[in-house]
């Protein structure tokens, strides 16, 4: 076919609101106020953020048992995000890390304001506080060279 | 156990359709795996769907995608919000029950109209991960800079994948990205998602498969050579990247332990969208490189239709053992962030 | 403030490039001809308006065009006292489901001039056109859908696309 294919913008839009649970809301309170929390394990391992049910026993975790972490840890991966998005904590090209902070044994998903070429995994990352914090994962700003 | 195959197979995919809708790229995909057995929609004993209405943003683009079967007198389906391998696995347990002889799945997906790899982070934990919109390649990424770290694994193997993948897609018209690569010369080209160059991720592709299922006796009727599912099983590992070891994948190994791959298996079609998992993938199916042939339709790097590549990775295994390529074949699927769920399945020649 | 977290808001927007296919187009480029443009399924003769993809009873896809007129049945109807977000009509108002004359399915359409009370199946409507300087690749083309000065249709006539 000749014609030209038809084509429209085409935008969707949902104002998810959630309930956090238990945990989720433990944690999140924790970030507003500064903390970082995380769950001790069944099999001894603290894991931050903290799951909502142990995955050695499935029982349920109990907010009330989190145990706070440090804010600075250990770079265990990250990556280059060449394509910042919408929602993405930076709108210029940034890092990805998984951090270890002190005091847990898995990691946290979040930006990490250095350039490419400071970067290495085991390098010693903090936490940089948003200065407005309501309670959400954008508590945390990013992570920063220690 | 039933002993349930696969009588036939059809795909399409292509770089980007613009012209025709989903329901029209399925339409002679789904006419063509049903002409060779001489069978319609209603001769089914079940339907079932893979797909996601979050890649093109139509909301119940699955129930809409249902006029290219005709449903009408109306058949009993279903859906899953997978890939087309996982809603082979629901045919497969749907057959197992005895009542009903053949099952049809479908799969389609246009990554074209959006961001596929936004599109994905709708998939992640909506509370702590969704909110930053870390797309798939980041992910991937994360998981590839941890395997490059532990050691088990160097750029130039990244090469290797990506280079056998274009070799091997030369002889498949449905892949987009084929040719004969030098490796060095890709491990001169830049860094894109660091660690990965542009050519360790996969092309951005529309397209759809399907597969007829028949058990039994009612499958040597329909086909003079069909492959036979020996064995399927799909696990899951935890949902938050940094809660796992991202050089591993315990759930892969752990359905391949299950459904029992032979040590003479011929051929593997392994669903990694990116380089690094494809050595992964390997490692936990146990597989051999110099006895098995990886690949070798070019797997998901040669081209990448989200939702149908899972399920295009059985029909190729089919096509292969159909035309004399190999007696046996291992099928993997992955869905997830840095291959969460996966999904193994052993295929074999037979009467 | 000191109040535990209970709840967030987590607002997701997804852009897209819409591409609506071969058959879907075509009724869009004859829409904004000022045309109505259905298509016949060539295994069951039926004819979709508007068409998507293929028949949804056949599985195939269409073959031919079919002009259709401007005037239709409205083969069932509802009344609507809740207004929803951003449309402006004044309730209460009548969401008809018209079946156009040599189409087989129906098209949904408001229904301007005719009362909640005196609306029913089988009233004959023809469709009131935006003005010609406006019409776009759009059903919106049509504003709504007004009662003709005719008998009823039979229920013969329209019961098979309800
Ligand atoms: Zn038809």
């Amino acid at each position: 076919m000749s014609e030209e294919v038809l084509s429209a913008p085409h935008i969707m839009e949902f104002p998810y609101t959630r309930s956090t649970g238990p945990v989720v809301g433990a944690f999140l309170t924790g970030l507003r106020d500064q903390k970082v929390l995380g769950y001790q394990a069944s099999d001894g391992r603290v894991m931050c953020p903290p799951p909502e049910f142990d995955a050695g026993t499935n029982a349920p975790v109990d907010a009330a048992g989190l145990v706070e972490v440090g804010a600075e840890g250990v770079v265990t991966s990250w990556s280059w995000n060449p394509v910042p998005r919408d929602g993405n904590p930076f709108d210029r090209p940034f890092a990805w890390a998984l951090v270890k902070l002190d005091g847990a044994d898995s990691s946290i998903l979040h930006a990490l304001d250095a350039d490419r070429g400071a970067i290495s995994t085991g390098m010693r990352v903090k936490v940089r506080w948003a200065e407005e914090r309501v309670g959400f994962i954008n508590d945390i700003a990013c992570f920063e060279p220690a | 156990m039933r002993d349930v195959a696969i009588v036939s197979f059809a795909q399409h995919s292509q770089r980007r359709e613009d012209s025709r809708n989903e329901i029209e790229i399925l339409l002679p995909v789904i006419r063509d795996a049903l002409a060779p057995i001489g069978l319609k929609t209603q001769d089914m004993g079940f339907t079932v769907s893979g797909s996601t209405d979050y890649l093109a943003g139509q909301a119940f683009a699955f129930v809409s995608a249902l006029d290219a079967v005709g449903p009408w007198p109306p058949i009993s389906e279903s859906h899953v919000e997978m890939d087309g391998a996982f809603a082979l696995y629901e045919a497969w347990v749907r057959l197992q029950h005895g009542d009903i002889d053949t099952a049809l799945v479908y799969s389609f997906g246009k990554s074209s109209p959006g961001d596929v790899g936004r599109v994905l982070a709708l998939q992640l934990e909506p509370y702590l991960l969704g909110p930053l919109w870390p797309d798939a390649v980041s992910l991937a990424a994360l998981q590839a800079r941890a395997l490059l770290d532990s050691g088990k694994a160097t750029e130039k193997d990244f090469a290797r994948v990506v280079a056998r993948s274009r070799r091997n897609a030369r002889s498949n018209p449905f892949a987009q990205l084929q040719g004969d690569v030098d490796e060095a010369a890709l491990l001169e080209e830049p860094l894109y998602a660091d660690p990965f160059r542009l050519h360790d991720l996969p092309p951005v592709t529309d397209g759809a498969a399907c597969i007829i299922l028949a058990a039994g006796d009612r499958a040597r009727e329909l086909s003079d050579n069909p492959v036979w599912i020996k064995g399927i099983d799909h696990r899951i590992d935890l949902q938050a990247p940094g809660s796992r070891d991202l050089t591993v994948s315990p759930s892969t190994k752990l359905a391949a332990e299950k459904v029992g791959i032979p040590a003479d298996v011929d051929l593997a079609e392994i669903h990694a969208p990116f380089s690094s998992q494809e050595l992964i993938l390997i490692e936990a199916l146990g597989l051999d490189e110099s006895k098995t042939a990886i690949n070798p339709s070019g797997g998901a790097l040669a081209a990448n239709a989200v939702m149908v590549a899972g399920l295009q990775r059985f029909g190729e295994a089919f096509n292969r053992i159909q035309a004399g390529d190999g007696k046996n074949a291992v099928v993997h699927a992955t869905g997830g962030p840095c291959l969460q769920q996966n999904l193994v399945a052993v295929l074999e020649a037979g009467k | 403030m000191s109040e535990p977290i209970t709840g967030i808001t987590t607002p997701i927007r997804m852009e897209y490039r819409y591409t609506p296919g071969t058959a879907t187009s075509l009724f869009l480029r004859a829409m904004k001809e000022g045309r109505f443009e259905g298509r016949r399924c060539p295994s069951c003769q039926k004819v979709y308006f508007p068409p998507r993809g293929g028949c949804s009873m056949c599985g195939v896809e269409f073959a031919e065009s079919v002009p259709l007129k401007n005037t239709g049945t409205i083969a069932t109807y509802t009344v609507v006292n809740v207004n929803f977000a951003n449309r402006t009509v004044d309730l209460p108002y009548v969401v008809a489901e018209v079946k156009f004359d040599g189409a087989d399915v129906t098209t949904s359409l408001l229904l301007k001039g005719v009362g909640v009370d005196e609306v029913r199946q089988g009233m004959r409507v023809e469709a009131k056109w935006i003005p010609e300087d406006e019409w776009d690749f759009s059903l919106a083309n049509i504003s709504h859908v007004e009662a003709l000065d005719e008998p009823d249709a039979p229920l013969e006539s329209y019961k098979d696309a309800i």
